[in-house]
């Protein structure tokens, strides 16, 4: 038996009752069960919970912050790709706009011509050409 | 022996120290916080206050009783530390009486067995829930590091009829606490 051995023995023999006995033995196996299972483990901890979750509160911010820019630059390239495509539809309906106006404007002209012609030709024989047309009724009949 | 060589040999009696004594004063801290990273961060602690102060160890008592006075006064500051500050940080990684009480060595005995010890330790668990720190503090000392009592009067700087009267009033806790299981 080691030295530890017997100095844990004389540490529970001085208890009477052995149910205290017992529970104090497993209590102290327990303690140091875990404590040799923890221990190396703990050595290699790298930071007190403070500093990582300082450390964690960083990251989250920087993350927001990088999502954040991130999508702000998205929402204003979409934005202004947008902007730009309206304009170019406004610009093309003022084009057509205008062909349609020009176009209006056209036939209005020819409408115009067209009726200026017509009235000339409609309009009546002046009058001093009168006889020579009502000569060529009367011949109209001799041929 | 030059003042360097001196510096020296204190270091490496030191590095000694901590080398043998590291894994016990990181058991007392850990049953006494359940917790692992505060254990580790308090056991760091002890060993940095006692490199600062090694030099004035007159070895009046045996380096562990004086590392274990040590991490007894950093625990008593960071209680009342907590005290005062429990609603700035209400939060901890310790953990609860179950998972403690899991711990067991994975020894010969039967399941039934293992469920009785792990119950028995659970019980002991709670009663030290119950005890004050100074109660537990003792209560540690003696059936977890198995110091003698006048050991634990050294580490903890109280009399010894004073150690011996909180040893029973935990001891009393703990037949309670089992009793009400029986």
């Amino acid at each position: 038996m080691t030295d530890e051995g017997n100095k844990a023995g004389e540490v529970f023999a001085e208890l009477d009752d052995p149910n205290l006995r017992d529970a104090l033995r497993d209590f102290r196996s327990s303690v140091h069960t875990w404590s040799d299972a923890t221990y190396s483990a703990a050595r290699t901890a790298q930071a007190p919970r403070a500093i990582a979750w300082r450390r964690t509160l960083a990251w989250a911010l920087s993350l927001a912050i990088s999502a954040g820019a991130l999508s702000g630059a998205v929402y204003e390239r979409h934005h202004q790709q947008m902007l730009a495509d309206q304009q170019h539809q406004r610009e093309l309906q003022l084009e057509h706009q205008q062909q349609v106006a020009a176009q209006q404007q056209h036939a209005r002209e020819s409408e115009d011509l067209l009726a200026k012609i017509d009235s000339d030709v409609a309009r009546e024989v002046p009058s001093a050409m009168e006889p020579l047309a009502q000569m060529m009724t009367d011949d109209s009949g001799v041929r | 022996m030059t003042m360097q060589a001196a510096t020296e040999l204190a270091d490496a009696e030191f590095s000694q120290v901590v080398t043998t004594h590291r894994p016990q004063i990181f058991r007392f801290l850990l049953a006494s916080t359940r917790d692992v990273d505060q254990a580790e961060t308090l056991t760091q602690e002890c060993f940095l206050k006692a490199h600062r102060n090694w030099g004035g160890f007159r070895g009046e008592s045996s380096v562990l009783t004086w590392l274990m006075r040590i991490a007894i006064n950093l625990q008593k500051d960071q209680w009342r530390n907590r005290r005062l500050q429990f609603w700035r940080t209400t939060r901890t990684n310790g953990v609860d009486v179950d998972e403690a009480s899991a711990w067991l060595p994975s020894g010969e005995s039967s399941p039934e067995q293992q469920l009785l010890a792990r119950e028995r330790v659970g019980d002991v668990w709670r009663a030290l829930e119950k005890l004050s720190g100074r109660q537990k503090s003792i209560f540690l000392l003696r059936y977890v590091e198995e110091m003698d009592i006048a050991e634990i009067v050294q580490a903890t700087g109280l009399s010894e009829g004073t150690v011996k009267a909180h040893l029973s009033r935990a001891l009393g806790r703990v037949r309670q606490q089992l009793g009400g299981r029986a």
